[in-house]
């Protein structure tokens, strides 16, 4: 229980970091966050429209700093992000809304088959220690997790959309429609490409932990014993090895959602996928901040949900954690 | 006792090694018997190649350590002969093996019962409610509350979780339990109470044991025949009421006094000097030479010791002269 | 340190490193053009004049490609210099302190580790004026830093409660004293793998940021070849050969400092060893 509260305080408490680096940052530019706007936008908007901008963002002028900060907490957490300097008028939370789900397709299927995947490599990997197939597990693992994820898109995108003609080349769709049959499929075939290029960059660093942990959970003396009970190896592979070495796997989980944050903002920037990750881009290019600041507090959220998840995956794994000490 | 006996290992050597180029002898050429239903005690200090013996005995031992020659037999078939589905028929149906600090061989994350359960399966006992109640029987007879089988193993004190794997060894039946220093990590307390659980499982169940320990006074109390190990061999094997009299092997002689009985004079105790050989890099002659105070020079350090045995007592050294065994 | 040498995962990631490193301090040596003249017919394909064509800007592609190293491995030294140092700060004030120094350190860290690295390297670089290297050594660090110091917070109390430690406390010897004398040497082992690994972080990294536009693109380096071949459509004019080799130079450097991480970890940990 106490893990449970300890691990809620700290996601709350970056959620709280993020917020306020969000709203430090402008501040800590030299010039006023306002003008820095005005100066790049005027002309393309009315000064009662930066204002209204402003006023969102908790920039008002005047006010003390502290009831800016106020201000913002209240409207972030109301939902409120103002408008969309590059696409203005359209309200940012309308922008979110509609590339949010295009990334979550993207990032939940590609992450599932990377760790499913990985995951499985990996502790057949270990299982078979130093034999061929771990010697091309090994190598082929720490090149993945080694190669920038922009290029092996740009690659691929190149090969097999460009040249082989095999996937479309960009987009989410090309369909008008999305829930028609025609429209599903077009939405699957745009998804094809990006989703398999995201999963292969994550697969790497999953397969080479689960590999690493579960050779030293191998060694572990209730394997051994295991094996001296006389069960199948396949009941001490599962059951005994695999089932303890996931437990650090899931606990770095955490950390390899960085890893795919990071190769969804390159893939679908390679592949004008219309998620958020691109969203980002445009946002940071035209220096839209309210749009930025909006999609940067929805990723931290994201990843801690993500983070949550995987800690109460972990207390529901491991009894320890679970049912106390001694009985 | 006739028949064949339960274990027999004949000339068995072990090494230890990656590659076939580099292999260290760890155990060096043994033969040791245990008849259904006897106590055998190895004793020897750690490294004498005692734990790595019982691996091989219990058809247990892996890569890098590797079985050099000789051979294993359990009630006259060779375990070296088997094929792995074969070994793993025998283990703990037939041959079980209690290990070292058996504190962290049970699985964390799942429960005691289940753990029971699986290895009971994988024997042929599918039968759920039969594998609770032979479960739960021993668990009585090892004197632990039935109410820790639902329980996790970090639930239980290292000294429970020591008898349920016991218990767990002996839920089969098997007829051969290999110990490996199964009190070492326990308190005193705790050692006796365990120490007369075993004795009385024994003549309960009539298994035979191979009991390894550096406790030579433990032995001398409950085996029937004793064999002190050195350096990967066996260098004296006697019926334990023999030993505690006649040691014939000054490594034994050693050993014996380092455990001085209570209630005794006091008496200025003396190590052992020196330290174990490098496997690797063996003296000529015997092993025992460069740390024995009666070593003769141009003997004991040239000339590989012979072994005699009279009366079932058995010693390999130079210097031994079989002596009429004492009444008793 | 023996066992090092002749761990083969060692060698092979020593000899990246040691090529690149030649490469980067001969590159002017090396480099058939300066690198910064964009005088040349663009996407040339290869030629005896130009070994590996020109890019969209009619530069040379062979000098750019050597010349890049420089900053490649300039990025990826100093960065896991800089974050080397600061982990090991980190990881032995809270470690090796205790207490609520350590609570509040360890929160931070842990604050850091969650928050998702490269969205807060782009929304931080957006905000900042200049874009120079030590900008980007500044942003790569502070996303950079949080792992390797929780690892080495973990060491440095495990240290701490060692036998020897307590000896050197009881006699007496002055805090700092045992701190750089006993622990910091202790812990060698998982400072050198932090340190390839924060360099293989950063060569990653930096390109793409570069990569993105989001860093100065006119640095020569891998990532903003990248950049420029993508942001002149190479694809479209069928030149794919100044989007592979940036890359592989990246995959390759990145891979070296990737086998050294490995190498230091599998000789301080002999489990992890193959056979």
């Amino acid at each position: 229980m106490r893990y449970i509260i300890r691990r809620v305080l700290l996601l709350l408490l970056t959620g709280w970091a993020a917020l306020t680096i969000n709203f430090a940052l402008p501040r800590l530019m030299p010039g006023s966050p306002i003008q820095v706007m005005a100066a790049k936008y005027t002309g393309r908007l009315t000064p009662s429209a930066l204002a209204a901008i402003a006023q969102a963002l908790g920039l008002k002028n005047k006010q003390n700093v502290f009831v800016q900060y106020w201000t913002y907490l209240g409207h972030t957490l109301t939902g409120n992000f103002g408008y969309s300097l590059s696409e203005y008028p359209t309200k940012v939370s309308t922008l979110l809304a509609q590339n949010l789900p295009w990334t979550l397709g993207l990032v939940g299927f590609a992450t599932v088959v990377a760790f499913v995947l990985g995951t499985f490599i990996g502790a057949v990997a270990a299982w078979r220690r130093g034999s061929l197939f771990d010697s091309i597990v090994v190598p082929t693992g720490m090149m993945l997790a080694a190669m920038p994820s922009f290029w092996i898109s740009t690659m691929a995108i190149y090969f097999l959309s460009y040249k082989l003609g095999w996937f479309p080349l960009f987009g989410g769709s090309s369909s008008g429609s999305l829930t028609s049959v025609a429209g599903l499929g077009s939405i699957l075939s745009h998804a094809a490409l990006p989703a398999m290029v995201l999963a292969v960059i994550s697969l790497g660093g999953f397969m080479l932990v689960m590999r690493n942990t579960t050779v030293s959970v191998m060694s572990d003396d209730y394997v051994k014993f295991a094996r001296a009970k006389g069960l199948r190896n396949f009941t001490v592979a599962s059951r005994y090895a695999a089932r303890n070495a996931t437990l650090p796997v899931v606990t770095n989980f955490a950390l390899a959602l960085g890893t795919v944050v990071a190769g969804t903002i390159f893939v679908e920037y390679v592949f004008s996928y219309p998620g958020i990750a691109n969203l980002l881009y445009i946002a940071v290019t035209s220096e839209d901040y309210p749009l930025m600041q909006a999609i940067f507090l929805v990723i931290v959220l994201a990843v801690l949900l993500a983070n949550f998840v995987a800690d109460m995956l972990y207390v529901v794994l491991d009894p320890r954690i679970r049912v106390g000490g001694r009985a | 006792m006739s028949g064949s006996p339960l274990l027999a290992l004949e000339d068995v050597h072990i090494g230890y090694g990656w590659d076939a180029r580099s292999v260290t002898p760890v155990v060096r050429g043994v033969d040791l018997t245990v008849a259904a239903g006897e106590v055998v005690g190895v004793a020897g200090e750690s490294g004498c190649g005692k734990t790595t013996l019982a691996m091989a005995a219990a058809g247990l031992l892996d890569p890098p350590g590797r079985v050099t020659a000789g051979r294993i037999l359990f009630e006259g078939a060779d375990l070296r002969a088997m094929s792995p589905e074969q070994l793993r028929r025998l283990r703990l149906a037939e041959i079980s093996m209690v290990f070292q600090a058996s504190m962290n061989v049970l699985n964390p994350v799942t429960r005691v019962r289940k753990q029971f359960l699986d290895a009971m399966a994988a024997h042929g006992v599918r039968n759920e409610d039969e594998a609770i109640a032979r479960a739960r029987e021993m668990f009585d007879r090892v004197r632990l509350p039935q109410r820790f089988l639902d329980a996790f193993p970090h639930q239980l004190s290292g000294g429970m979780r020591q008898r349920a794997v016991i218990a767990l060894c002996l839920v089969l039946r098997p007829k051969l339990v290999l110990l490996d220093e199964p009190t070492t990590a326990l308190d005193v307390v705790v050692q006796r109470s365990i120490m007369q659980m075993l004795s009385e499982l024994r003549s309960e169940l009539g298994f035979g044991v191979v009991f390894i320990t550096h406790d030579l006074s433990l032995l001398v109390e409950v085996a029937d025949r004793i064999a002190i190990m050195y350096a990967g061999q066996v260098v004296e094997e006697a019926p334990a009421k023999h030993l505690y009299g006649a040691a014939g092997h000054p490594y034994t002689r050693a050993l014996m006094s380092a455990f001085p009985p209570l209630g005794v004079a006091r008496v200025r105790m003396e190590g052992l000097p020196g330290q174990p050989p490098d496997l690797r890099r063996l003296p000529p002659g015997c092993a025992f030479a460069p740390r024995c105070l009666q070593a003769v020079e141009g003997t004991c350090d040239a000339v590989a010791p012979p072994a005699s045995s009279s009366e079932g007592h058995r010693v390999v050294c130079h210097l031994y002269e079989p002596k009429e065994a004492p009444v008793g | 340190m023996k066992g090092f040498l002749h761990n083969k995962k060692a060698l092979a990631g020593l000899s990246i490193i040691v090529f690149f490193g030649l490469v980067a301090l001969l590159a002017p040596l090396l480099d058939p053009y300066n690198p910064n003249d964009f005088n040349f017919m663009p996407w040339l394909g290869p030629s005896s004049a130009h070994w590996l064509g020109t890019t969209g800007q009619g530069q040379d592609e062979l000098s750019w490609l050597l010349y890049s190293a420089r900053d490649s491995m300039l990025i990826a030294l100093s960065t896991a210099g800089v974050i080397s140092v600061v982990q090991l700060l980190f990881g032995i004030f809270s470690g090796y302190t205790g207490g609520l120094t350590d609570g509040v350190l360890s929160t931070v860290t842990n604050v850091f580790l969650v928050l998702p690295g490269l969205p807060l390297l782009i929304v931080i670089d957006a905000y900042l004026p200049n874009k120079g290297t030590v900008t980007t050594v500044f942003i790569l660090t502070i996303t950079g830093w949080a792992w390797g110091a929780r690892v080495l917070r973990s060491q440095a109390i495990s240290l701490r409660d060692r036998p020897f430690m307590e000896a050197a406390r009881m006699s007496g010897e002055r805090r700092w004293r045992i701190v750089l004398f006993n622990v910091v040497p202790n812990m060698f082992g998982v400072l050198a793998a932090n340190f390839f690994g924060a360099a293989v972080y950063a060569v990653l990294t930096e390109a793409g940021l570069l990569f993105l536009g989001v860093i100065n693109v006119n640095t020569i380096s891998w990532g903003s070849m990248l950049y420029w071949a993508q942001a002149g459509s190479a694809m479209l004019e069928n030149k794919w050969l100044p989007m592979l080799l940036p890359g592989v130079c990246i995959l390759l450097l990145g891979t070296g400092f990737g086998l050294l991480n490995f190498a230091v970890d599998e000789v301080a940990d002999p489990r992890l060893r193959r056979g």
